[in-house]
């Protein structure tokens, strides 16, 4: 009962389906007897939890557009009618704000995973760069729809944010009147923003679709960061991980539940109750919370072009992490000064959270431009170096060995 | 920072002109003790209705509240007679079948009427600063009631040293301490009908109980739903971790 068997049927309908596409194999391949490794801990939930996240979203998202209107003059109004007359619609769009954030936190939760265990190492880098780009056109799509209920922070937002590819040479000007479709946030750019905002969460879905191709190609990193040397190392997906992502989804719930029916405005801003003004610019403009350490990163430099450069940097050089990181050994539990380094790493992420919500002023800018440096310095010369130096511990013949004792068979 | 200013340098010099206070650092804020607060709190109805009573006869002379529809106020314990009655108070312009503009008795589905017919008709009338529209108020200034509350008891002569510009009033609360709006309530500014004694305290509290209704006031149901839908996720998390469990222990060591 812990190994994985293939898909087996004796239905003729099902045999005649598969003869002609195997999608019920494929299913069953990725979400029944898919082995997973024995000893996935409560970190390896963040995936399936982006997932429910994903859909929750566009579900949510589908029905709001049913009720909402990409118009300058009636777009702050539409959302107030699905608050006050659209039956549920508060709920709808309270689940769909609040869900944003907690696709965020889940991801980046997921992520720092990722970074902790070694999992874009080889053979998974192709795994990790998906995952990636999943990012990237969460951050878009998320940007886009903060725009759209077109409050003074969606605004102003959205002018601070397409204003940063104005600092392009030669072409940045240009670039930023096509993006708008004028010249300045306008109607145009609202109903682009929503043309744009609904379709990139299905180019996401197509990613996903790449990203668990390849996770199930190269099967699930695990704690140990060694790879499955057998049947023995690894319990069918169903019902070890059904069960353990479905408890997993069902706490999640409660703190996504907590925000949205007992406080929904809590993460957002006050002034996105303030129908957007092109003429009253608000005293300080600030992106969702999840924006904040890369805002922080492009305040930090004293010049646009070179902020724009270091803002897009900090997110390109994920990519480079499966080289940045030559070691051997995948997982942190083995290294103990990789260990520490993450720790500092994600104390450094969240100090430039922190930056990024303050104003531009006195000390903060120092700590700005330090948690920066820090930042870039963790990636270019923290994890070389560590990967260089740094002598792991002895790693375990088998994630059986490991998990069941000597008496198991490797 | 710079590409922060430079996107917004040209536009917050016209934002300069526009009178609505460019804040710089919040007031003075004192936090009150609201019924609605905490995962079961609800409005409390007569409080309600005498914060609309100050609107009505304060409030509503200098603010719109364009999300409000008269039908919302049987949300606040009017009857349907008495939200007719409110409403025919009012007159919409609507088209006649000759093509020409009327004046009728204003329906419970109309929205609140706005004292002013446009932003600029308001600001010239408010020595240029445009009173915001009161709808969302409670959801759309840090510190939402605790915030309304304070500003409308905040008005106190301004400190030794502290100028306050012609035509503009000293308030605690309000962010860079100087206000467009004169002192808006005095003790027994309004009479209520139930008796209650109309302080400025109490006045203020009413009117923002009611303000924060206004801006949500779907936050009854929306408690209501999350204690439930809390106290089913709760069931849910213990069964699915006792399921987890038994499934698991098939798998020794895992």
């Amino acid at each position: 009962m812990s190994s994985s068997t293939p898909f087996q049927t004796n239905s003729k309908v099902v045999k005649w389906i598969e003869a002609r596409l195997p999608i019920i194999s494929t299913v069953d391949g990725a979400l029944v007897s898919y082995p997973a490794p024995r000893n996935l801990n409560y970190w390896w939930n963040f995936g399936s939890l982006a997932g429910f996240m994903l859909v929750a979203q566009i579900v949510t998202g589908i029905v709001l557009v049913m009720h909402y209107t990409p118009h300058v003059t009636l777009a702050f109004s539409s959302v107030e009618h699905i608050m006050r007359d659209v039956n549920y619609g508060w709920l709808l769009r309270y689940a769909h704000a609040n869900g944003a954030s907690m696709f965020f936190v889940v991801v980046y939760i997921h992520i720092m995973r990722g970074l902790y265990y070694g999992s874009y190492k080889a053979p998974r880098e192709l795994l990790w760069w998906l995952g990636i780009v999943i990012f990237v056109l969460m951050m878009a799509t998320g940007f886009m729809g903060y725009v759209l209920p077109w409050g003074q922070m969606s605004f102003w937002g959205a002018t601070v944010i397409t204003n940063l590819f104005g600092a392009l040479p030669l072409v940045g000007p240009d670039i930023v009147t096509w993006l708008w479709g004028g010249f300045s946030v306008d109607n145009a750019t609202l109903n682009r923003f929503f043309s744009l905002h609904y379709l990139l969460p299905f180019v996401i879905c197509a990613v996903v679709f790449l990203h668990l191709w390849a996770l199930h190609t190269t099967k699930s990193s695990n704690p140990l960061g060694i790879e499955i040397k057998g049947p023995q190392d690894t319990v069918p997906f169903h019902p070890y991980y059904t069960a353990k992502d479905a408890f997993g989804l069902c706490v999640f719930l409660m703190v996504f539940a907590f925000f949205v029916f007992f406080s929904p405005n809590y993460l957002g801003h006050p002034d996105n109750y303030i129908e957007a003004n092109p003429l009253v610019t608000p005293p300080h403009i600030v992106p969702e919370w999840y924006f904040l350490p890369f805002y922080a990163i492009l305040r930090a430099v004293p010049d646009k072009l070179g902020g724009v450069i270091a803002m897009g940097g900090a997110i390109l050089i994920l990519f480079f992490m499966p080289y940045l990181d030559f070691s051997k050994v995948r997982s942190a539990k083995f290294r103990p000064i990789y260990k520490q380094a993450f720790w500092l790493f994600l104390i450094d992420a969240v100090i430039l959270g922190v930056v990024g919500a303050k104003p531009a002023e006195g000390d903060w800018i120092l700590i700005g431009r330090i948690a920066s440096i820090y930042y870039f310095a963790h990636f270019l010369i923290i994890v070389p170096l560590i990967s260089w130096y740094e002598k792991p511990l002895p790693v375990p013949d088998s994630i059986a060995k490991a998990v069941l004792g000597d008496g198991a068979k490797a | 920072m710079r590409a922060l200013k430079i996107g917004a340098a040209a536009l917050l010099g016209l934002g300069l002109g526009t009178g609505i206070a460019v804040a710089s650092e919040g007031g003075h804020i004192e936090a009150q003790e609201w019924s609605f607060a905490g995962a079961f709190g609800t409005f409390d109805r007569a409080s309600l209705q005498r914060g609309y009573q100050v609107y009505k006869e304060v409030c509503a002379s200098c603010h719109s509240m364009k999300y409000l529809a008269y039908r919302n106020l049987q949300d606040i314990g009017f009857s349907e007679a008495e939200v007719k009655a409110l409403a025919a108070q009012y007159e919409v312009a609507q088209i006649d079948d000759a093509g020409d503009e009327e004046m009728v008795p204003a329906k419970p589905s109309d929205h609140f009427h706005s004292p002013f017919p446009n932003d600029n008709a308001a600001k010239a009338a408010n020595g240029g600063a445009l009173p915001p529209d009161l709808s969302l108020l409670a959801k759309a200034r840090e510190g939402g009631p605790d915030y309304i509350y304070s500003v409308l008891v905040g008005y106190h002569e301004a400190p030794a040293g502290f100028t306050v510009p012609e035509g503009k009033y000293y308030n605690a609360a309000f962010p860079g301490n100087v206000i467009g709006m004169p002192k808006p309530i005095s003790d027994d500014q309004v009479t209520y009908a139930d008796e209650t004694p109309a302080t400025v305290h109490q006045m203020a509290h009413d009117v923002s109980t009611f303000l924060m209704w206004a801006a949500e006031p779907k936050m009854e149901e929306r408690k209501r739903a999350g204690v439930k839908v809390m106290g089913f996720l709760a069931i849910l998390t213990i069964f699915s971790f006792l399921t987890y469990r038994k499934v698991r222990k098939a798998v020794h060591g895992h």
